[in-house]
């Protein structure tokens, strides 16, 4: 089937373009007054919008081309059409149009207080016993704008132009663009707020250059930005809650959402401290419930962080847009015992000051592993600065992904430290030599202090250990250019959507765009959905749709309360996270993913027939909490393989080994993968269906991403 | 090799808001130094499930000192014998072999317990929401580098944002009191002159709001800002203090 359809494609196209070219070859024989011209330019410009039409419409029908509905004109126009031609909700009826809002990171939070203040009824729900303590709280570095206050060269164009380039050419130019163009009202609302930025002793905000950028683009507040943004939205979304326009929900779980008529009309909750399952009906439904990093158990996302928010949108119809796409941080504390558990991520922003090396001898490095031998022992000149060597124009500074695999590499290769020589150096000798311990004091002394505590060594003496881990997940739920899924009434925002970071997210552009979903797109575009949505009553919950899902529901906590096995929910989550570093990790291959779709089949049936649950479901219960997340965990990691599997190139966080150059960089295949995959649900234990939202550079030539030189 | 010790863990148990609850004690070996506390009540948990017993609730999520979900009172210290840490950031090697460690919720009028450790904090919101922000809407704000601030107030007010709302502070007062919680919201805004336009209506929104909370007063006895695990200094109550005579003056 799919293979007839892609044939009815291309022979579309061919015909389009016959019909464009032998447009063109008339006109270069008409003669040449202006008039003619004119005329001939006008021709020239439908025939080729024509062209354009009639390709989306046959992709769009083929159905296995899902389509984003990018408005016309030039990119930076793009955002100002959409919003001088969308329909708005009119003033007095905003109060009566509910919308639930899910989650309380920086895009939830955002989303709702803005909602709030717009007028509209806003029900919002989170896991925390509190809005204040979502997981964005935890953000370190910073976030990025194209202020330009530094004079340094930085615009619109030059971020949206990194972030295309940073994402391996994976990301919808419309979607980034528009994420530059608002990052700047981020920064002002922030300010606005009372968020205390760093700041030069002049009385202006101060930057820096984070990631690898080349200029200094990123807003911070010491190392605390996401708990001072994150705060700054609370508050807004407190002043909403006073004001009545938000109605808050702690400690609420969503365990489903409800779709009536093909949209989203409502969700299915646990209340998690009386075990209760509840019913919510709303006109639309948003959900920024952040990324699914903990698929591998191990990772700096914080504990209740999870997927299943996204399974269960992907379960009702929403595609699962490029699940393979996560992000391994270079600079996390290494791992140290089977207790661990989770990563702890030190600021990237310490690679502008440390030096990463190995030793250069494997005799070095394994008498350091034995515990024979110092790293302050070793003389420079038996230091392998590796980054510095293999990317002497970017050194430590590289992107992300390139530093991940360069680590793995060294230590793959017998170069590692630590006892488990799964370890490199950061090391701040340089520095301090060069600045004084002050300085670095200044700049770093908080992140030292947090390593001391947690590793017992000082980094102002000895070199810091770092090691990968994941971090981030670029894939997720797909969403058009109106951050709507592809269910009608049903949007998503933040980490838990796909848009914007293509295959790699660059260093202080998750915080940008949370915030630019919350703040400054959604609250836009959900009203060109709600606008006709008044003539809709408010729906009654004992509809049966609703009455289905909580069944469902009831069914899958019951089915889970009575496997009564003998494994704890923590042993299982272990397995498959040991499954998806070994397999899905930083580097992949087409074997390697076989064996992954296999060995989490097993894994998930061990979870299915010998997971225990202790205590009862209708009271507070952790470990059923947890066993509920990792139902939906056990899904995303197939989907992660699967995805894996089915892209055959590297680009940013996705490296298969069978494509690499010979230096061993990442080979896109452009000819071929040049589309976001778009996983469709086909029903349980069948495999998902592949959708192609096909990625077209009209502003930006693509390149190989070069740090070398 | 890795360091171990054998402890005793003293628990408090509590089936429900309503039920009585009581401390039970866990022995527990062979616990890695180099663990956190919260993993060695994984392990714990783990040893229990295994005895198919209900593990120990607790709150927990960033376990990195950020979030402001931990709390326990370990030993008689809210966040444990450490200092300017959180109960997530403090290890194992703080404790000896042998050693019996009691854990216990915080114990707070305002903090009913939920289960076991777990107490509802939602009291911290409510202040908040009582004024704890500019009231500004989204969009129409001017450039944020209209209004330069000096560096001396803005790292001042930036120190007092550090709070991270865990509870720590009403837990540790004896007359239960959140005054050092409100003074850092306060006292942030107070030093930017966003937040100065409603400096003094906030102050006196968010402190009656403390005190229709149930609670208490506060005597200056400084033990909030002893076990503040983020360092909150006692000056932002005296500058709360001086917003609150500033508003009643107003009145
Ligand atoms: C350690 C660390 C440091 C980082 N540093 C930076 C940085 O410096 N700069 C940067 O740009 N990015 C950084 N990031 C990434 C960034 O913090 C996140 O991508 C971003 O904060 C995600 O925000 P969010 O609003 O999408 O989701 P989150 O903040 O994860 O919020 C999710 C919300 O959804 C709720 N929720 C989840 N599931 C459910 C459910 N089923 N029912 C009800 N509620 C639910 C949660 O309770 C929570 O309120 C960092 C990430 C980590 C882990
Ligand atoms: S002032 Fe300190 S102890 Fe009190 S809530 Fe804030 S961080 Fe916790
Ligand atoms: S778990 Fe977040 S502060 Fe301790």
């Amino acid at each position: 089937m799919a293979k007839k359809k892609e044939d009815v494609v291309d022979t579309a196209k061919a015909v389009t373009n016959k019909v464009v070219k032998a447009v063109k070859e008339k006109v270069a024989q008409v003669t040449n007054d202006d008039v003619t011209k004119e005329a001939v330019e006008a021709v020239k410009d439908a025939t080729e919008k024509v062209a354009k039409a009639v390709k989306q419409a046959v992709e769009t029908m083929t159905e296995d081309y899902v389509t984003a509905k990018i408005p016309e004109g030039p990119l930076a126009d793009k955002w100002n059409n959409y919003k001088a031609h969308q329909k708005l909700v009119n003033p007095a009826n905003k109060r009566r149009l509910d919308v639930i809002v899910v989650g309380t990171g920086l895009a939830g939070a955002s989303a709702a207080a803005s909602l709030g203040e717009l007028g509209f009824n806003v029900l919002n729900f989170c896991i925390q016993d509190s809005p204040r303590r979502a997981h964005s709280i935890a953000a370190q570095g910073g976030i990025n704008a194209a202020k330009n206050y530094q004079n340094d060269g930085d615009s619109v164009y030059r971020l949206f132009y990194d972030t295309i380039k940073g994402g391996d050419y994976r990301a919808r130019e419309a979607n980034v663009y528009r994420l530059a163009e608002v990052s700047n009202s981020i920064i002002d609302q922030c300010v606005a707020q009372g968020v205390p930025f760093a700041r030069e002793y002049g009385g202006l905000l101060d930057n820096r250059s984070f990631g690898g950028a080349q200029v200094s683009r990123t807003f911070y507040a010491k190392g605390q930005t996401g708990q001072q943004l994150l705060l700054g939205a609370y508050s807004a979304l407190s002043r909403q809650i006073h004001k009545g326009t938000v109605k808050m929900y702690t400690r609420y779980e969503m365990l489903d959402v409800v779709v009536v008529d093909g949209r989203a009309r409502g969700i299915i909750t646990r209340n998690l401290v009386t075990g209760k399952i509840e019913r919510f009906f709303a006109h639309a439904v948003v959900v920024g419930t952040g990324g699914y990093g903990n698929t591998f158990f191990l990772s700096t996302n914080a504990m209740a962080s999870n997927g299943s928010a996204a399974v269960q949108m992907y379960k009702k119809g929403a595609y699962f847009a490029n699940p393979c796409f996560a992000q391994i941080h270079p600079t996390c504390i290494p791992v140290h015992g089977e207790f661990q558990s989770k990563l702890t991520l030190m600021s990237e922003s310490l690679r502008n000051d440390g030096r990463i090396w190995v030793p250069k001898k494997k005799e070095d490095a394994e008498a350091i592993r034995a515990g024979k031998k110092k790293p302050t022992e070793i003389p420079d000149e038996d230091r392998d600065f590796y980054l510095e060597r293999r990317y002497p124009a970017f050194g430590n500074l590289v992107p992300r992904d390139v530093a991940s695999r360069a680590a793995k590499e060294r230590c793959d290769a017998g170069f590692g430290v630590n006892n488990t020589g799964l370890a490199v150096y950061l090391d701040f000798k340089y520095a301090i030599e060069r600045l004084g311990r002050d300085v670095v004091e200044a700049r770093y002394g908080n992140l030292f202090q947090m390593y001391d505590k947690i590793v017992d060594e000082n980094p102002y003496e000895t070199p810091m250990m770092i090691f990968p881990a994941i971090h981030y997940t670029m894939g997720g739920i797909w969403v058009d250019y109106e951050l709507q899924t592809s269910v009608k009434g049903l949007f998503c925002i933040g980490e838990a959507n796909f848009s914007d970071h293509g295959a790699n997210r660059l260093g202080a552009s998750a915080l940008m765009q949370g915030l630019a979903d919350g703040y400054f797109v959604l609250p836009y575009t959900i009203q060109n959905y709600l606008a006709d949505q008044i003539q809709v009553p408010r729906m009654s919950t004992e509809l049966k749709e609703f009455v289905e899902a909580e069944k469902a529901i009831n069914d899958k906590i019951d089915k889970l309360m009575s496997i009564q096995g003998t494994r704890s929910v923590d042993s299982i989550h272990r397995e498959l996270g040991l499954v998806m570093w070994d397999f899905v990790g930083m580097a992949r291959t087409a074997e390697g993913l076989r064996t992954a779709l296999k060995r989490i089949l097993e894994v998930k049936k061990i979870f299915w027939t010998e997971v225990f649950i202790p205590g009862s479901r209708n009271d507070l219960n952790v470990e059923l909490e947890k066993a509920l997340r990792l139902a939906d965990f056990l899904e995303i990691g197939e989907l992660m393989a699967r995805d894996g599997l089915n892209r055959e190139e590297s680009c940013g966080g996705h490296f298969r080994e069978e494509y690499q150059t010979p230096e061993g960089e990442a080979l896109r295949q452009d000819d071929k993968f040049s589309y976001v995959s778009c996983w469709k649900y086909q029903g349980e234990g069948q495999e998902p269906k592949l959708l192609k939202e096909k990625l077209e550079y009209e502003f930006v030539a693509r390149q190989t991403r070069n740090y070398k030189a | 090799m890795e360091k171990t010790i054998n402890i005793k863990v003293r628990v408090w148990r509590q089936a429900g808001p309503k039920a009585k609850g009581a401390f039970e004690t866990y022995e527990l070996n062979n616990v890695s130094i180099d663990s956190s506390f919260l993993e060695m009540l994984d392990v714990l948990n783990e040893q229990l499930i295994h005895e198919r017993k209900e593990p120990i609730v607790f709150d927990h999520d960033c376990r990195e000192g950020i979030c402001g979900m931990c709390s326990l009172y370990i030993n008689g210290h809210p966040h444990g014998p450490d200092s300017s840490v959180t109960t997530c950031q403090l290890h194992m090697r703080k404790f000896k072999d042998g050693e019996t460690i009691t854990v216990e919720p915080w114990r707070s009028h305002a903090f009913p317990v939920i289960k076991d450790l777990m107490v509802d904090r939602r009291a911290y919101d409510k202040i908040m929401q009582a004024g704890g922000y500019v009231s500004v809407n989204t969009g129409g704000v001017p450039d944020a580098n209209a209004i330069p601030i000096s560096k001396l107030k803005a790292d001042e007010a930036m120190d007092a944002a550090s709070c991270i709302g865990c509870g720590a502070c009403a837990a540790a007062c004896k007359n239960g009191s959140a005054m050092l919680f409100v003074a850092a919201k306060v006292s942030q805004l107070a030093l930017l002159p966003q937040g100065q336009v409603e400096g003094a209506a906030r102050a006196k929104a968010m402190l009656s709001k403390m005190d229709e909370l149930g609670f208490g007063n506060c005597t200056n006895t400084g033990a909030c800002a002893a076990e503040c695990p983020k360092n909150i200094s006692l000056s932002h109550i005296a500058r709360l203090n001086r917003e609150y005579i500033c508003a009643k003056f107003k009145d």
